[in-house]
């Protein structure tokens, strides 16, 4: 009976303010998608972050005979092989140094042929003008500034330089939209809350006869207030639903078909991580509009 | 039953109390006009009683409750105990006479097969047996406010408050609805009704309390409407 009751009262609501309700699914389907888009985002950050800093080093270049002018360090010419030999026993010291590799001018000249061999620039270069290196590997990359600190001012470094600072870009413009997903999805959040209020607004409006007589009575405020609450949990399922829509949509048509395709270089994320997002939606989805609700009737249901 | 105990009550931004300083005492079973000219107090008088309001001063206990006391959500509980009819009807025009007296007992959670044996009871009860699926606007005035009382006592409460339940009705209506509500006294409730109906107070004989200016100026058991207006 009480079951009953309450799922015909919530029909009659849902239909009698179709528009409203039209609205409010809408801008909860667009406010959590972005907050779904943002999460996945992220998670696309640290995959990036985890991918790319593994490979990336800190180098330590050391003076090479040309260098003599660029620097104090390398006023007295070429790094000798008793200072190279001191900062790699160093390193190998350092706790937070997992590995150090070396470089020299020979490969390095090999690199740089294999990345700009076609161009008119790579006949310019002779192996003796590139510098030898100290390719280094740090546990926590980023804790580069020990490294730097420690090798930067030794006689015979020309230079420690941060692999990171070619990525960190990247990830900062990544970050940077991510950020600005997040402040529109607080003011769709924020639409879509003042929607729902307005809503049972006007919804208990337009119910005052009946939850006045059920005052009299003396139905208890739960019993009144439940099916205002259920609406609005009902339309933000929706909405979700629609969020989560969105999501699965969106990884699959822009994330598997467009960028995987496009940028091979980076691996994207797997379904797993969506599959994670999607209850954290729906949950939201159905808590939020209903705890607007709850304290939107405090004000205009007198119970 | 019902007892006043000094009771001024204010409502915010407003200088004049709506009532004055007001005792008294009223027992089970009685039936109780309650008179005055607009504005004299009588709606703040039954809003006490169904704790719509609380008092500013004093204490109000209605069924062997001090109401300044009850906690919110003990209320509906309190009203369950408590019937009301007004002026209005106050009656769902979507659903049958039989839907709205049931509604009653649905928003209280009654089982299904109390209620498919009690409507038809009451209906009949009031005088309307057999137009349970009649809608609303079908009927007359008088068979609406039958159909508001049935809802109203359909609880068997232990008090009836009627707010000029006669206010919209022509004067031989009005007699079938008081010869309804003396009935339903007689079967123990206590009726507290307030109107303007100098005719049916005159008729009826019973305690007459008359408000001014929220102030209890008279209290007369087998009493008169007792003033021209």
């Amino acid at each position: 009976m009480r079951a009953q009751f309450v799922l015909s009262e919530i029909g009659v609501g849902l239909r009698r303010n179709l528009t409203m309700t039209f609205a409010v699914i809408v801008s909860v389907a667009l406010s959590l998608g972005l907050f779904g888009a943002s999460l996945l985002m992220r998670d696309q950050v640290s995959t990036m972050k985890g991918y790319w800093y593994d490979k990336v080093n800190v180098s330590i270049f050391f003076c090479n005979k040309n260098d003599a002018d660029s620097g104090a360090n390398c006023a007295k010419g070429a790094a000798t092989t008793q200072q190279k030999n001191d900062i790699r026993a160093e390193l190998n010291r350092l706790p937070i140094v997992e590995k150090v590799s070396y470089e020299s001018s020979d490969q390095a000249y090999k690199h740089y042929k294999e990345q700009f061999g076609d161009t008119p620039v790579a006949g310019l270069v002779t192996p003796d003008q590139l510098p030898e290196s100290f390719r280094v590997k740090l546990k926590d990359p980023t804790k580069f500034a020990v490294i730097k600190s420690a090798f930067s001012e030794r006689p015979g470094v020309q230079e420690v330089q941060d692999q990171r600072d070619t990525v960190e870009p990247l990830f900062n413009l990544l970050n940077g939209m991510n950020i600005a997903a997040l402040c529109v999805m607080g003011l769709m959040l924020v639409v879509a809350l003042l929607l729902i209020v307005n809503t049972v607004r006007v919804s208990a409006f337009s119910r005052r006869r009946e939850t006045g007589i059920m005052r009299l009575v003396g139905a208890s405020s739960f019993y009144i207030q439940m099916p205002f609450i259920l609406e609005a949990a009902i339309a933000g399922l929706i909405g979700a639903a629609f969020a989560c829509v969105l999501i699965v949509g969106g990884k699959f048509v822009l994330v598997n078909n467009w960028l995987a395709e496009k940028i091979q270089v980076i691996n994207f994320i797997g379904w797993d991580s969506v599959v994670a997002v999607l209850p954290l939606v729906l949950l939201i989805g159905l808590l939020m509009p209903a705890l607007a609700a709850f304290f939107a009737l405090r004000k205009y249901l007198k119970v | 039953m019902i007892r006043f105990d000094n009771v001024s009550k204010t409502y915010p931004k407003q200088n004049r109390p709506a009532l004055r300083d007001v005792s008294l005492e009223i027992e089970r079973g009685e039936f109780v006009f309650l008179v005055g000219s607009s504005g004299s107090g009588k709606s703040t008088f039954l809003r006490l009683l169904l704790r719509e309001e609380r008092a500013s001063h004093g204490a109000v206990h209605v069924l062997g409750k001090d109401l300044g006391k009850l906690s919110n959500w003990k209320v509906p509980q309190m009203r369950r105990q408590i019937g009301t009819v007004f002026q209005d009807f106050r009656l769902l025009p979507n659903k049958t006479v039989g839907q709205n007296v049931a509604f009653a007992l649905e928003v209280i959670g009654k089982p299904r097969g109390q209620i498919r044996k009690t409507v038809p009871e009451v209906l009949d009860l009031v005088g309307l047996g057999g137009k349970e699926d009649r809608m609303p606007g079908e009927l007359s005035g008088g068979e609406q406010q039958r159909v508001a009382i049935a809802r109203a006592f359909v609880n068997r409460p232990m008090l009836l408050i009627a707010d000029e339940p006669t206010g919209n009705l022509d004067p031989q209506t009005s007699v079938g609805i008081m010869k309804l509500l003396d009935r339903i006294n007689r079967t123990g409730t206590t009726v507290v009704m307030a109107t303007h109906d100098q005719q049916i107070v005159d008729q009826m004989r019973k305690r007459v309390m008359e408000l001014e200016k929220g102030r209890l100026v008279r209290d007369q058991s087998r009493g008169v409407y007792g003033y021209q207006h």
